[in-house]
C-alpha cells in the first residue's frame, strides 16, 4: 500500500537518514559535551567527534578539512561567505556579480550590501536557465571583488559551468563563492580542481538533519572573510556559538552516505525521473523548465499549460511537491526563477517542482504519473481557456474585456 | 579513567530523555520543511508554533516575541548588532563581566563608530551602582547586563539597572542564557522595567544544542543578521531547525516546571559541597551575593586550576577551570578579573556548576577526591619548592 501523500519534494528538505538519525542520538544523550570543554572527557568526546565529522564533510568535496567551518545551514553560510568576502575585500573594489536566478539567501544577501554602498550586477540566464559564459565576461569589471554563482538552482536542477566560471575569476583575481546546498550528493564536486574560493553546504538537503551547515573558505590561495558572529571565538574565529555537536555528526554521516552511494544513487534516482517525464510527456501542453542535460537527477520542473496553478495543487494533494522554491512558496508571485527564463506567468503559476530522493519507488512514480493525467484532465474540461485553445483560438490575440 | 560525574551544567547539559522523545520524531517520519505547503509542510509549521508557545509560556512573553535563532551567541549578536545598525553611532554600555558574545559583538561597533564603555563590577561581582550611574549620564543607545553570569553565577538586578536606565533613545538587553531554568525568568516584567531584548539558550536546560532565542519586544526594530527566505518575520532566515525548536519547547517547559524542586536540590548539594570547599580552605567566588544555586566557583591556595581539572577528570569528575567557551584561552577569567581578583588567584578558579541528575552522593565522592588531590599537588608543589 502507498504511503500518501507521496514525498516528492526532496529539495526543499530530505529525511534524515536512519543510519544519520542513529549515529547523532548518542550526542544528545550520554556523549552531549559541550566541544569547547577543555577540562574533561565530555568536552574532549565532543570534539573529537566534530573533528571526525570536519573530515567526512572535507572527503565529499575534496577539501581540507581545515577548510570546513561549521555554521547553521547555508543561509547562514552565503550571508557570512558573501557579506563575509565583500567586507574584507571592499579596499579592493564595491562591484558584485550574482545570477537572477539565484537562492534568496543569496538574492537578499546581495540587496542588503547594495544598500551598504556595493554594486551588483544580475546576471540573466538563457532560456535553459544557465548563464551564458560570454554575458558573464562581459559583466565583469575592473572593480569586481566576488562573484557569486549556485552549482545546482533549487527550482530547475541545472547545473551551472562553475569550473569555467572559476577560471576566468581565478585569473581576473575575483573571490569565486558557489552555493552547493542542492548539489551535494547529486553531482560530484572536486575542490582541488575547482577554482572556488567560497562554498555553501547544508545538511537537510542531503539526508542530515536541519540546523547545521559548513562554509568551506579556501586556504591555497588563502580567502579572507570577516565573521559576522562574535564571541567564544569558536571555528577560528569565523563563527561563535557552541557547536551542536549531534547535528555536526548528522552532517558528517550524511556525507560519508552521499560519498559512497551517489554513483549508485543517482542512476536509480535518474531512471525514476525518466519514468516521470516519460509519464508526463504524454500530457498535451506539457513543458518542461530548464535544460535537461546539464541537470541533476533529481529534478523535473514542469509547467501545464491552461491550468490554474492553486487548483492544480489542491487536485493533487496525494502528492508532496513544490510550485516553486519551498522558501518562497508562502507568497502567490510566480516564480522569479521560471520568469528568468522567460516563463510567462501564467505557465510559471502553473509550474510543479517534482524533485525525487533515496526513499522513492517505481510504484509511487506511477501513481503520481496515473494522477496527473487525471487532475489534469479533470481541470482542463472546467477550463474556459482550455475550451477556446480547443477551439483552436490563439489565445494571445484575444482582447480581454477589463473588470 | 574518563569522567563520569558531570558537573558542568553550566557548560551544556544532556538532553532531558522527555526532550530527546518529543525530538525523534522531528529526525526521522516528521521531516518536512516548515515554508512546504503540504502535509508534511504543515505538520513542522504547526509544530513549531507550539514549541514557541511553550517557550513564551516559559519567559513569560508572547508567542510573537520570539525568534528562534541558532544559538545564545546568535541571539545576543542579533539584538546588539541588529539594533544599533539602525542608529546614528553613539556609545553602548556593557558589563565587563558579559559573555564574549555580548563584548566581541560590541567591539566590533566600535570599528563602526561607536564609544564602548564597559562598567565594572564589585568584589561580589555585581555591577557597580554608582559606576553604572555614571556610565548612564553619557546617555547610550544601548545597554547590556546579564541575569546571572555563567562563571560565578552571580545576579544583576536587571529590573532595576534597567528601569534606572530608562531614557528615551537607550535599548536595554539582557543576556538570560545561564538564568533560565535556574531562577524565575519573566520578560512581561523585564520589559516593564524597561529591559526591550532577553537571550535564551536551549542547551543550558536540558535541550539541544544549536538553538536559542531572541525575546524581543516588537517596538525595538532590528535588522536581521542573515537575509535569505524571510523566516521568523524576516528576522533570522534560515531553513528551520524543526528537531530543535521541538526540544527547546519542551525543555523550556520542564525547566519552569521543575524550578522549585531543582532549586532544593541544588541548595542542600551546593551547601555540602561548598562546607567541604571552606574546610580545604578554598575562597568562593560571588558567594556573598545572590547567585545560581547550581553554582560554585572557587579557588584553592596555590593550586592551578587547569591542572586541578585534570586530575580531577582523571578521577571522574568533569568540572571547568573556566567558562566553556574561553577554556582555549590560558589567560585567566576576565570575570574575576572584573571583581578584582588577583591574577594568580583567578588561575586557580574552578567551576563546579550542577544539575539534574547530580547527587549527593557524587558531592561526598568528589570532596573526598579533591581533597586527597589536593594533598598530592601541594605536596608536589612543596617539594618543587
Amino acid at each position: 500500500m502507498l504511503n500518501l501523500p507521496i514525498y516528492l519534494d526532496y529539495s526543499a528538505t530530505t529525511p534524515v537518514d536512519p543510519r544519520v538519525a542513529e549515529k547523532m542520538i548518542p550526542y544528545l544523550v550520554e556523549k552531549f559535551g559541550n566541544p569547547a570543554s577543555r577540562s574533561h572527557s565530555f568536552g574532549w568526546v565532543a570534539e573529537a567527534a566534530v573533528e571526525e565529522a570536519r573530515e567526512e564533510v572535507a572527503r565529499l568535496v575534496n577539501a581540507d578539512p581545515k577548510e570546513i567551518v561549521w555554521t547553521s545551514g547555508a543561509t547562514e553560510s552565503n550571508n557570512l561567505a558573501i557579506k563575509g568576502a565583500a567586507n574584507f575585500y571592499s579596499g579592493k573594489g564595491k562591484h558584485l556579480i550574482t545570477v537572477k536566478t539565484e537562492h534568496k539567501a543569496v538574492l537578499d544577501t546581495c540587496r542588503e550590501l547594495e544598500r551598504q554602498g556595493f554594486e551588483v550586477t544580475y546576471l540573466d540566464v538563457q532560456d535553459n536557465g544557465l548563464v551564458d559564459l560570454d554575458v558573464f565576461k562581459a559583466a565583469l569589471r575592473p572593480d569586481t571583488i566576488l562573484v557569486s554563482v549556485m552549482f545546482v538552482n533549487n527550482e530547475i536542477g541545472v547545473i551551472q559551468p562553475i569550473a569555467e566560471i572559476g577560471e576566468i575569476c581565478r585569473e581576473k583575481g575575483i573571490i569565486f563563492h558557489v552555493d552547493a546546498a542542492q548539489a551535494t550528493g547529486k553531482v560530484a564536486i572536486d575542490l582541488s580542481s575547482l577554482k572556488v574560493d567560497l562554498m555553501s553546504f547544508s545538511a537537510h538537503k542531503t539526508y542530515g538533519p536541519k540546523g547545521i551547515g559548513a562554509l568551506y573558505i579556501r586556504r591555497k590561495p588563502r580567502v579572507r572573510l570577516e565573521a559576522q558572529m562574535h564571541g567564544g571565538g569558536h571555528e577560528r574565529g569565523f563563527r561563535s556559538g557552541t557547536l551542536p555537536t549531534h547535528q555536526i555528526v548528522g552532517m558528517g554521516e550524511a556525507f560519508r552516505i552521499a560519498r559512497e552511494e551517489m554513483a549508485e544513487e543517482n542512476k536509480r534516482i535518474g531512471a525514476l525521473r525518466d519514468r516521470l517525464l516519460k509519464g508526463v510527456s504524454d500530457i498535451e501542453h506539457v513543458y518542461v523548465n530548464g535544460d535537461l542535460n546539464h541537470r541533476v537527477p533529481h529534478n523535473l520542473n514542469v509547467s501545464f499549460a491552461y491550468v490554474e496553478g492553486e487548483s492544480m495543487l489542491m487536485a493533487i494533494k496525494d502528492l508532496a511537491v513544490s510550485s516553486g522554491s519551498a522558501c518562497t512558496s508562502a507568497s502567490l508571485e510566480p516564480s522569479y526563477v521560471l520568469r528568468a527564463l522567460g516563463r510567462d506567468d501564467e505557465l510559471a503559476h502553473s509550474s510543479i517542482r517534482f524533485t525525487i530522493g533515496r526513499f522513492n519507488t517505481e510504484e509511487e512514480i506511477d501513481f503520481a504519473i496515473k494522477l496527473l493525467h487525471e487532475k489534469i484532465g479533470k481541470l482542463r474540461e472546467l477550463s474556459p481557456l482550455w475550451e477556446m485553445v480547443q477551439e483552436g483560438v490563439d489565445l494571445n490575440t484575444v482582447q480581454w474585456a477589463a473588470h | 579513567m574518563a569522567a563520569s560525574v558531570y558537573f558542568d551544567h553550566n557548560a551544556t547539559t544532556p538532553v532531558d530523555p522527555v526532550v530527546l522523545e518529543a525530538m525523534l520524531p522531528w529526525l526521522s517520519e516528521q521531516f518536512g520543511n516548515a515554508s512546504s505547503r503540504h502535509e508534511y509542510g504543515r505538520a513542522a509549521r504547526k509544530a513549531i508554533d507550539e514549541a514557541r508557545s511553550r517557550v513564551a509560556a516559559a519567559v513569560g512573553a508572547h508567542v510573537t516575541e520570539i525568534v528562534f535563532t541558532g544559538s545564545g551567541s546568535e541571539a545576543n549578536n542579533l539584538f546588539i548588532k541588529g539594533v544599533t545598525s539602525f542608529l546614528k553611532p553613539g556609545s553602548l554600555a556593557v558589563s565587563a563581566i558579559e559573555h564574549p558574545c555580548v563584548i566581541k559583538p560590541a567591539e566590533q561597533l566600535v570599528r563602526r563608530g561607536w564609544k564602548l564603555h564597559k562598567f565594572p563590577v564589585d568584589a561580589n561581582g555585581q555591577v557597580d551602582a554608582l559606576a553604572f550611574r555614571e556610565v548612564l549620564s553619557l546617555a547610550p543607545k544601548l545597554v547590556s547586563v546579564m541575569l546571572a553570569n555563567n562563571e560565578t553565577g552571580v545576579l544583576q538586578n536587571v529590573s532595576e539597572l534597567a528601569t534606572t536606565a530608562q531614557a528615551p533613545g537607550t535599548f536595554f538587553h539582557t543576556d538570560g542564557v545561564q538564568a533560565l531554568g535556574k531562577i524565575a525568568v519573566d520578560f512581561r516584567s523585564l520589559n516593564a522595567s524597561g529591559v526591550h531584548a532577553l537571550s535564551v539558550s536551549a542547551h543550558k536546560i536540558g535541550g539541544p544544542k544549536g538553538i536559542g532565542a531572541l525575546v524581543l519586544d516588537k517596538r525595538a526594530e532590528i535588522e536581521p543578521l542573515t537575509a535569505g527566505g524571510g523566516h521568523e518575520r524576516g528576522l533570522r532566515s534560515g531553513t528551520e531547525n524543526v528537531a530543535a525548536i521541538v526540544g527547546f519547547g519542551v525543555a523550556s517547559e520542564l525547566a519552569v516546571q521543575r524550578l522549585a524542586d531543582s532549586n532544593r536540590h541544588f541548595a542542600e548539594m551546593r551547601n555540602r559541597l561548598e562546607e567541604g570547599l571552606v574546610s580545604l580552605g578554598a575562597r568562593l567566588f560571588g558567594a556573598e551575593t545572590e547567585r545560581l544555586p547550581n553554582t560554585s566557583y572557587f579557588s584553592l591556595p596555590n593550586l592551578d586550576g587547569e591542572t586541578l581539572v585534570a586530575y580531577l577528570d582523571r578521577d571522574g569528575f568533569a568540572v571547568a577551570s573556566g567558562a566553556a567557551c574561553s577554556s582555549a584561552n590560558p589567560e585567566p577569567s576576565h570575570v574575576l578579573r572584573a571583581m578584582g581578583v588577583e591574577a594568580e588567584v583567578a588561575r586557580g578558579a574552578v567551576r563546579v556548576s550542577l544539575g539534574a541528575g547530580n547527587t549527593m552522593a557524587q558531592i561526598d565522592d568528589f570532596l573526598v577526591s579533591l581533597r586527597s588531590t589536593v594533598f598530592k599537588l601541594q605536596r608536589l608543589t612543596a617539594m618543587a619548592v
